[in-house]
């Protein structure tokens, strides 16, 4: 058999594509981008990113009802976003199989809290699994189609950004074609309306006991005798981590880990001395275990918080570390916006203009560190305009004309616009900045209805945001270039003082776009002429921000390595100390 | 697992990291072995600091690497070598460090010191340390792009795959075009041995 390594999120589209899986849709975010990036690729599979994670999951949903296998992939949080349809999958059922895989964030590596998502299935009623590297995530997600259809009900497939980002050695297999399942008309299965959601109640509870007989049979779950002194209860990357401190334990390993496997757990605990359970963040097995009668403990040893790790495990449990040498000084290398970045024009004049801003998910969400300190809330995809709003209708116009909310063009599309549609409606009198920079940039430049492009790279209409903002009803939708500092910062002030909705349409492409990338290649770079610059006194060019920008001997210094080429630091110097490589005398 | 060879593979965003953290687990796969490895990508971006973990051997549970389990560290830049000191294990652990220095600006805006004696930071401890001017080799071997490459003939030394291994894994994983310079590097890098 063939062997490639693969990440997890690698392997979960090869698992979807050997599943014979026909539609696929998300919406990006870290950790669960390169799932779909990876599904575009093959041409059996119709692969599309989506505004948001509602509308991706309500795609795939119409699909696997139409009788296609159809999959959905989004971050732990997107979920949220998606939560309306999820509950009513789970009574509507499926046809063709219907898989939706949530990567969870332990750790937050880049994340707004650490919610496990495992207490969705538990919430929706929809059964829960969870593999524990590459090779189990290929052959689980070609089970959960199976089980999908076999129970008539979406499964919550549950990666984390260990297993999303890690790469293991897969063994991979052909595809198999699954034909569209025939479409039958339904409605007391495909209409929730009150009567018929009553009925669907009950065939929910019957799954779930039909489920819970399979979790106990299944071998997705299995035990692993080892020494009977000491067995573990885990799941997913809790497992790898608790086999590395514990290679010779006995095993309960949970792959389908709700409907919790009763049975099963009573045979191992009858079979081993002493039971822990190991897993990371939420209780959620030990709830289980606690609620079956059984005075298992697993938080008593193991962090809430964070990431596990294997050293966790070895310390939560035996109390001890390994033996080591002490850890190194390292050198803080915060993360920055770009050079050249479209977003530094606008934060530099946000901090001139000493606005409130509230502000949204995206890499501009780093204007809320210094140098700019430019943001008061960041709080989920599109609440920068509605708490613009909040902000207005609490303290009136003497605060809100100093209030801004800053959103990225394809944080607007995913949930702003309904923000922008609220301001109007209520006479609100906020100012909306979008940056629109053509690119959902932070997850690593994928397309969305703003871009122009689909996920296969074919053109497509893109939206268009000032005739949307004058469909709604804003009047005033002023267009600028923020590396015009002057004339955008003169825009800003005048929009802000304006007593009536306003959109600002920050336009300039993400600065890592490849033609921007050649654009900057072409532009020849700046430097200081030392004699000019007065240092340390000035210190004007450092707030802008820009990581090329440093002291150095107590004047500016431009780093050529990193150098775009733009003018945002001669257009700040008030002394011409910065000019074009070759104009320094 | 006792018998798992751990390496980290730490620098600066850009440097190269996970081209060379891949061919080394593409090599452990070629020579039969299991693998894994481990990194995290998301916010950290260009001059951000960027760490892999590689792990292989007969069988590898956990893509993490135990703190106090590291047997190398393959350090892109020297502060970077520094910084995961605490994951090499106390006796017998390896330190090969590129001898290049990026500054972060939190250095040029005072907020934060770069390291000093690095080199004698390991040494102390009894830690086998090699540092390598790989910018300099790269250079020789005729592409500057090349010091992971170099940086990874410099490990080939510490790690028991065959050099066909490494030759059909380079030549398979780097753009066709920098080919050459790259086995060159390669050679470089593994003609130092202390």
């Amino acid at each position: 058999m063939e062997k490639k390594l693969l990440s997890g999120n690698e392997a979960a589209a090869r698992g979807a594509w050997e599943a014979g899986v026909h539609v696929a849709t998300a919406y990006p975010g870290t950790p669960s981008t390169e799932i779909l990036e990876n599904a575009a690729k093959y041409k059996e599979i119709y692969a599309q990113w989506s505004p948001n994670e509602k509308t991706a999951f309500e795609v795939a949903l119409g699909a696997a009802i139409a009788g296609a296998r159809s999959m959905v992939s989004m971050k732990h949080v997107g979920l949220n976003v998606a939560a309306d349809p999820l509950f009513s999958a789970s009574y509507t059922g499926v046809n063709g199989g219907f898989v939706i895989i949530t990567a969870d964030d332990p750790g937050m590596h880049s994340s707004q809290n650490e919610q496990d998502n495992r207490r969705y299935a538990k919430f929706a009623k929809i059964p829960l699994i969870e593999p524990s590297d590459s090779q189990e995530v290929k052959d689980f997600i070609k089970e959960a189609f199976e089980i999908s259809e076999k129970f008539d009900t979406p499964v919550l497939f549950r990666l984390t950004t260990r297993i999303s980002h890690s790469k293991g050695i897969v063994e991979v297999e052909d595809r198999k074609e699954v034909p569209l399942k025939e479409y039958k008309k339904i409605p007391e299965k495909y209409i929730i309306l009150p009567a018929h959601a009553r009925k669907r109640h009950y065939f929910v509870e019957e799954r779930t006991q039909k489920l819970k007989e399979f979790a106990n049979t299944t071998h997705l779950n299995r035990i692993e005798w080892g020494d009977r002194k000491l067995g573990i209860i885990t799941s997913g990357i809790s497992y790898v981590h608790a086999k590395e401190i514990f290679p010779n334990a006995s095993y309960l390993k949970l792959g389908l880990s709700w409907p919790f496997p009763d049975k099963l757990l009573k045979e191992f605990v009858e079979g081993v001395e002493r039971v822990i359970i190991i897993e990371e963040n939420e209780p959620f097995i030990e709830e289980e275990v606690k609620f079956l009668g059984y005075n298992i403990d697993g938080k008593k040893f193991i962090p809430l918080v964070d990431e596990l790790s294997p050293e966790v495990v070895r310390k939560g449990v035996l109390g001890e570390e390994l033996e080591r040498l002490p850890d190194g000084k390292g050198v803080k290398r915060p993360p920055q916006l770009c050079p050249g970045c479209p977003h530094i024009g606008i934060f530099y004049n946000l901090w001139r203009l000493r606005a409130t801003v509230t502000g949204d998910i995206g890499c501009y969400t780093l204007g809320a560190l210094p140098p700019y300190n430019a943001m008061d809330t960041t709080i989920c995809m599109g609440a920068s305009v509605t708490n613009a709003h909040g902000f207005d209708v609490a303290r009136g116009w003497d605060f809100t004309k100093k209030t801004v909310a800053v959103i990225g063009d394809s944080t607007f599309v995913h949930s702003g616009i309904t923000g922008l549609a609220d301001i109007v409606y209520n006479k609100g009198n906020s100012t909306v900045i979008i940056l629109d920079n053509r690119i959902t940039a932070m997850t690593g430049h994928q397309f969305h209805p703003g871009s122009g492009k689909t996920a296969k790279g074919e053109e497509t209409k893109r939206l268009d945001f000032e005739k949307l903002a004058r469909a709604i009803g804003v009047e005033k939708v002023y267009r600028v270039d923020p590396h015009k500092l002057r004339e955008s910062r003169k825009v800003l002030r005048e929009a802000m003082s304006t007593k009536e909705p306003v959109v600002v349409l920050s336009e300039r492409p993400c600065a890592l776009l490849p033609e921007e990338r050649k654009k900057a290649k072409q532009r020849p770079k700046k430097v200081v002429i030392p004699d000019k610059c007065k240092g340390e006194k000035c210190m004007g060019c450092i707030k802008l921000g820009c990581p090329a920008l440093s002291m150095r001997d107590g004047k500016a210094y431009i780093e050529p390595l990193l150098c775009v080429g733009c003018d945002l630091c001669q257009q700040v110097c008030p002394f011409d100390a910065i000019v074009e490589e070759g104009q320094n005398g | 697992m006792a018998n798992t060879k751990n390496i980290i593979i730490s620098g600066v965003g850009g440097q190269g990291i996970l081209t060379a953290s891949e061919i080394l687990a593409l090599c452990a796969m070629e020579e039969g072995l299991d693998v894994k490895k481990s990194e995290v990508h998301g916010m950290s971006q260009r001059g951000g600091s960027v760490v892999s973990f590689v792990k292989f051997g007969e069988k590898v549970y956990s893509p993490l690497i135990e703190k106090g389990a590291g047997d190398v560290i393959l350090a892109f830049e020297k502060a970077e070598a520094l910084r995961w000191r605490g994951y090499l294990k106390k006796e017998g652990g390896v330190v090969i460090m590129n001898t290049l220095e990026i500054y972060p600006t939190t250095v040029s805006l005072g907020l934060d010191t770069y390291p000093e004696n690095i080199e004698e930071e390991f040494k102390k401890f009894g830690v086998k340390t090699i540092s390598i001017d790989a910018v300099k080799l790269s250079k020789e071997a005729g592409d500057p792009r090349t010091q992971n490459t170099v940086l990874l003939g410099v490990l080939s030394n510490f790690i028991d795959f065959s050099y066909d291994t490494w030759v059909k894994v380079i030549k398979f994983r780097v753009p066709p075009k920098t080919i050459d310079a790259n086995l060159k590097a390669f050679e470089l890098g593994r003609s130092i041995k202390e």
